[in-house]
């Protein structure tokens, strides 16, 4: 074994004013290693498509940046196009969502098949940012463009009968291959009882980052309802039911003790499988609590005064 | 064998007076070396292999490659590859009561550090990056999700399983208590289909593949078992 020698010269000793800053390099790298774990860690794609007219904008999501375009249209629970994440992207290009059209059906005096571009006329176009909670306890903010869905219930006036409202996807496994395998129940149903359905919040959406809605998000119209969980935001809707019973919704069909009817979040009621109480903003490192109602309480706890809390999942 | 070594003579004509065996063996000689620089090269190679879904992470990590969501996307590949390393390690002993190859036996433990490998940065990554140590949050985690607490059950099957991989540990425990202990690995590879079958929301076909490769896998191990048992049968000397 070689006895030590003294042969460092003098030039290779770490200045001091450096070596006294060793722990901002420490957490510097540290830093850097966690920056790359998030999607800023290169250039993002930007929104793209044609452009909406909007009339107006605001804000409910109290000033948070909106999640990246890229994220919000390559980050999907789209199953009638696959059940990866990234599936949507890749596979809704066989969706043709012109022409299209809507069916209003059931309780109300003003039955109607309508155009998705005729619906679109009607209404005075609003971009609304909302905080979207997904039931996986990942969540985004996202810029809808889209109008209430209340204006459109009050323009084809229910009957006294109507009592919810149901929803239903396009079912064609030609353009949605996911559909093709029984993975859920097709065609995927959602619903809302009437009060939610005519709240100022809920909208149906036509557009994201005031671009037309990309086929992976849910075009050419979606379901909106930012103080519940994600899938209760129906995608591509061909069929709008007021009905006077409690509709069937797909999740809840599927697995009736991980999704119950209203699906409001609630930091409080756990998913079987998974904590609710945090969740994973896309593009940030930590957790952080969720709130119940999404934060959205102030405007739509009255709605569920005399329901038992534990069914507010 | 015999048929394997006649059936590619050698290129050029044999020097006049040659004797036949001594060309087969010159031929042979150049195989043989190959053979041995192929074994020798085996494990480094195996090792390599092994790394690369573990650099493809560490790549895709930096340059923004694993999507909106890198921290599930990260946890989601570990698993896979904590499965897919658990499945191949099933596939040596088969291989060579089956087809007769003796080569993968020379890399079983090393699959089988793998599949603990990344078992552990699974766990860790879930610890660390996903949860980020929130102690009280992730025993609760274990003790009420089930297909967390069967994946936690997995780790603790594989660990010590990989602390007696030695050499050493195989003489000090004794072959066969040793062997006894290492029918775990049956076990994890159970529980660990079962943390991915549960886990799981709707699509239950990636967890059913590899229920089916590591079926099939447990089902070729009784091979020789079967064969024992049918030359019993017909009364031929054990």
């Amino acid at each position: 074994m070689a006895r030590w020698r003294d042969d460092l010269p003098e030039s290779d000793v770490t200045p001091e004013r450096l070596y006294l800053r060793r722990r901002e390099f420490l957490a510097l790298g540290a830093a850097g290693a966690v920056g790359a774990l998030l999607p800023g860690a290169r250039t993002l794609a930007g929104p793209e498509g044609e452009s909406l007219a909007v009339a107006s904008r605001s804000d409910r999501a109290d000033g948070e940046k909106p999640t990246p375009w890229e994220s919000i249209t390559t980050y999907n629970n789209f199953y009638e196009f696959g059940t990866d994440k990234d599936d949507p992207s890749r596979n809704a290009g066989s969706l043709r969502t012109r022409p299209w059209t809507v069916s209003i059906e059931g309780e109300v005096k003003k039955p109607q098949a309508v155009d998705v571009d005729t619906l679109l006329k009607w209404f005075p176009l609003e971009e609304r940012i909302y905080r979207m909670r997904c039931v996986e306890a990942w969540s985004m903010v996202v810029p809808w463009v889209g109008f209430p869905l209340g204006e459109l219930v009050r323009r084809v006036e229910p009957t006294s009968r109507a009592k919810y409202v149901a929803f239903q996807t396009l079912l064609d496994p030609k353009q949605m291959p996911g559909q093709r395998r029984a993975v859920l129940e097709w065609p995927y149903v959602e619903g809302l009882r009437m009060d939610e359905a005519v709240h100022p919040l809920t909208m149906l959406v036509v557009g994201l980052y005031g671009r037309i809605l990309p086929n992976q998000d849910g075009a050419p119209i979606r379901l909106v309802v930012p103080w519940k969980y994600g899938f209760k935001g129906v995608k591509s809707i061909v069929r709008i039911r007021f009905v006077e019973q409690e509709p069937p919704t797909t999740w809840s069909r599927m697995a009736p003790n991980e999704y119950g009817f209203y699906a409001n979040v609630n930091p409080a009621v756990d998913h079987p499988r998974w904590s609710q109480a945090k969740e994973r903003r896309i593009g940030e490192f930590f957790r952080r609590p969720t709130l119940p109602f999404n934060g959205y309480g102030a405007m739509v706890a009255q709605l569920y005064a005399g329901l038992d809390p534990r069914k507010l999942y | 064998m015999n048929e394997l070594s006649t059936a590619s003579p050698p290129r050029s004509a044999p020097p006049p007076g040659s004797a036949g065996p001594r060309v087969t063996g010159a031929a042979d000689a150049p195989r043989l070396a190959a053979r041995t620089l192929a074994l020798r090269a085996l494990k480094p190679a195996a090792f390599a292999v092994s790394c690369l879904p573990l650099a493809k992470l560490a790549a895709d990590a930096l340059t923004g490659g694993l999507g909106a969501n890198p921290i599930a996307e990260g946890m989601n590949r570990l698993g896979f590859w904590t499965l897919t390393f658990l499945a191949l390690s099933l596939v040596p002993t088969p291989a060579k009561d089956l087809l007769g190859l003796t080569w993968p036996i020379r890399i079983r433990r090393m699959l089988g550090l793998f599949a603990f490998a990344y078992a552990a940065m699974h766990f860790a990554w879930y610890l660390g990056v996903d949860k980020f140590f929130d102690l009280p949050e992730i025993a609760k985690d274990i003790v009420k999700r089930k297909f967390i607490t069967v994946g936690f059950a997995t780790l603790l099957l594989l660990a010590p399983l990989a602390v007696t991989s030695t050499d050493r540990a195989v003489r000090r425990m004794g072959f066969r208590k040793w062997k006894r202990l290492h029918r775990l690995v049956y076990a994890a590879a159970l529980l660990g289909l079962i943390h991915f079958a549960w886990r799981v929301k709707a699509d239950e076909r990636r967890p059913a593949l590899f229920a089916a490769v590591v079926g099939l896998l447990l089902v070729a191990r009784l091979a020789p078992a079967v064969r024992r048992a049918i030359g019993r049968g017909s009364g031929r000397p054990a």
